[in-house]
């Protein structure tokens, strides 16, 4: 007998919890870590606007928000980079049609030791040193210091960037340390006069010296006027063309006055 | 007659209910080990149709996401070793040697109140140990040892002793405590010094149950992510000296796992990573279950030479 109304409490109680579920609007942000802070301040300030409408962020890498999108668990895939021929196909098979949306550009730039007193280094320089060709900053116009290079897991949005535009798809050699996050290269590099890392410029603070690439400063001029070399744009995924409550939070992340004064804030560039 | 008949059928009932519960229970523990090991298999298995199994144990180069990719966990799977072995030279004498002293020399009171302390020790979650070794253990060892990076093999031993320690040191310290006072009093009434008792007495009689304690700790030390992941550097290089930055294998899948494409030949191969790395931990705790049971070692040969 006390089973039984246990039994209907409990499902009394489920339905009550999917009729609030239904009533207002959820919405499901997964994936890149680097995109994460802009869908955090972005989504905080859509609620606050929509109090009908709950979004969920989580991280844990452009990989698994687009793993979710192709297996439905989420309604928006952040990803710090495109979205690969091979996910695609698994998107489709799935009958989930991705669509991808700029929301930021990033600039990722090389850093040191603030004690470092080297200013400026030329793509061909920096690629020098993550091949491990150069391993004094002597060579480099520096201290007699050994250089630790410090580099990003393989699989990375950031790593991508960096092996794309500075490595010219070379490969980081074997001898690089690993760090998993920007924070974490941020946290070794201002640890250690003779290491030099990179990290998005949205992660970029006191405890670590910028370096210019090319005589260029990262910057959001020079990454929105192309100057800067290093940078690339963020997407928000979403399966199929967006509708309902998707597509209104969509046009609040990409509009100049709401969601994109957001963006810079998070540190990131904005996309006007 | 007829009324206590039926209540013994109903306790019957009960206790072959309890019964049937209390193996349901035990089942959903075993199956879940079996769903992941299966799992397990499913999503790593794949990645050998890509490379051999001697390359992949044997490939000297980590590079999942290049085109075309080398999937070589040879260097990780050194580092496994390298890291585990060093943790466990610093963390045996420490912790075998305290346990010792815990229960043969100090005095009642001092044990009751280090005991707790030191299994206190493995209460720290692993991120606040990994954040110790990268903030402050690692500037410092760079600074003593003028070494280009603190974040090394050695830290990583250091940060992963600290975590083996308490687990070595507790279940050693059992071990040694369960030791028959008979055996120990019968040592020394034939003239044997505490020291001789302890060497010669009690640690043979104990031995088995260290062993356990060590394997457990050494289990603990190689399936390790996060202190691996922030303080051993992460280089996927084969180490020429303790001071060298390593990738373990839980680090690795660690720090790929999340951005690998769904179902790729990088997914695969950080499975199988984990595949091995299973191998591994299995292989030890079957090591700790056929090493001899610690009575089956309890007896006075070892005082016979006297």
């Amino acid at each position: 007998m006390k089973l039984k109304t246990c039994w209907i409490l409990s499902l009394a109680a489920a339905l009550c919890l999917t009729a609030n579920m239904v009533l207002a609007g959820t919405l499901v942000i997964k994936g890149s870590t680097t995109v994460l802070p802009i869908a955090q301040k972005v989504a905080e300030i859509y609620m606050k606007q929509h109090p009908d409408v709950k979004i969920s962020i989580s991280g844990g890498g452009s990989g698994n928000g687009i793993k979710a999108l192709i297996d439905g668990s989420t309604d928006i895939a952040d990803s710090s980079r495109f979205i690969k021929p091979k996910e695609v196909k698994l998107a489709v098979e799935n009958g989930e049609y991705p669509v991808p949306f700029a929301v930021a550009y990033d600039c990722i730039v090389p850093v040191v030791h603030p004690s470092n007193s080297v200013m400026n280094f030329t793509l061909a320089q920096l690629k020098a040193i993550y091949k491990g060709e150069v391993k004094n900053w002597k060579e480099m116009g520096g201290p007699d210091r050994p250089i630790v290079v410090i580099s990003r897991d393989t699989s990375s949005g950031t790593y991508e960037v960096w092996s794309k535009k500075v490595m010219n798809k070379e490969r980081v050699f074997p001898g690089a340390l690993l760090q998993a996050s920007n924070g974490a290269i941020v946290q070794a590099v201002s640890k250690n006069k003779n290491a030099i890392g990179y990290i998005g410029f949205g992660y970029m603070d006191k405890s670590v010296k910028a370096l210019m690439v090319d005589e260029v400063v990262g910057s959001e001029e020079t990454t929105l006027n192309g100057t800067y070399p290093i940078s690339r744009p963020l997407y928000m995924f979403t399966r199929g063309w967006p509708k309902g409550d998707t597509l209104k939070f969509i046009n609040f992340v990409v509009h100049p006055q709401k969601g994109q004064k957001y963006v810079s804030e998070a540190g990131y560039v904005p996309l006007y | 007659m007829v009324n206590s008949r039926q209540t013994g059928k109903s306790r019957q009932r009960r206790d072959r209910a309890i019964q049937f519960f209390f193996f349901c229970v035990a089942l959903a523990s075993i199956t879940t080990l079996a769903i992941i090991v299966v799992f397990l298999f499913m999503e790593g298995l794949p990645i050998f149709s890509k490379v051999s199994v001697h390359d992949f144990l044997f490939g000297r180069y980590w590079y999942p996401t290049d085109e075309p990719p080398d999937f070589g966990i040879f260097p990780l799977i050194v580092a496994s070793i390298a890291v585990t072995v060093v943790s466990a030279v610093i963390s045996i004498p420490l912790g075998v040697l305290t346990a010792l002293y815990l229960a043969e020399s100090a005095s009642a009171r001092l044990r009751e109140w280090v005991k707790p302390i030191v299994e206190l020790l493995a209460a720290l979650p692993s991120v606040v140990i990994g954040f110790f070794g990268m903030v402050i253990v690692a500037p410092f060892l760079q600074e003593i040892l003028d070494i280009p990076t603190g974040l090394n093999l050695f830290n990583a031993a250091l940060m992963l002793a600290f975590m083996s320690i308490p687990t070595i040191c507790s279940i050693s310290e059992d071990a040694i405590f369960s030791v028959p006072i008979e055996l120990k009093e019968a040592s020394l009434a034939l003239g044997a010094t505490h020291w001789e008792t302890i060497a010669r007495v009690i640690l043979p009689a104990s031995i088995s149950g260290i062993c356990t304690a060590i394997i457990l700790g050494m289990s603990r030390a190689i399936g390790e992510t996060m202190v691996v992941l922030m303080v051993a550097g992460g280089a996927a290089m084969m180490p020429t000296s303790i001071f060298n930055p390593v990738r373990p294998m839980p680090a690795s899948i660690a720090a790929e796992m999340g951005e690998a494409p769904f179902r790729g030949d990088h997914y695969y191969a950080l499975f199988a990573t984990a595949i091995v790395l299973f191998a591994f931990t299995l292989l030890l705790t079957w090591w700790q279950i056929t090493s001899p049971p610690n009575t089956g070692r309890l007896g006075p040969q070892p005082c016979e030479g006297d």
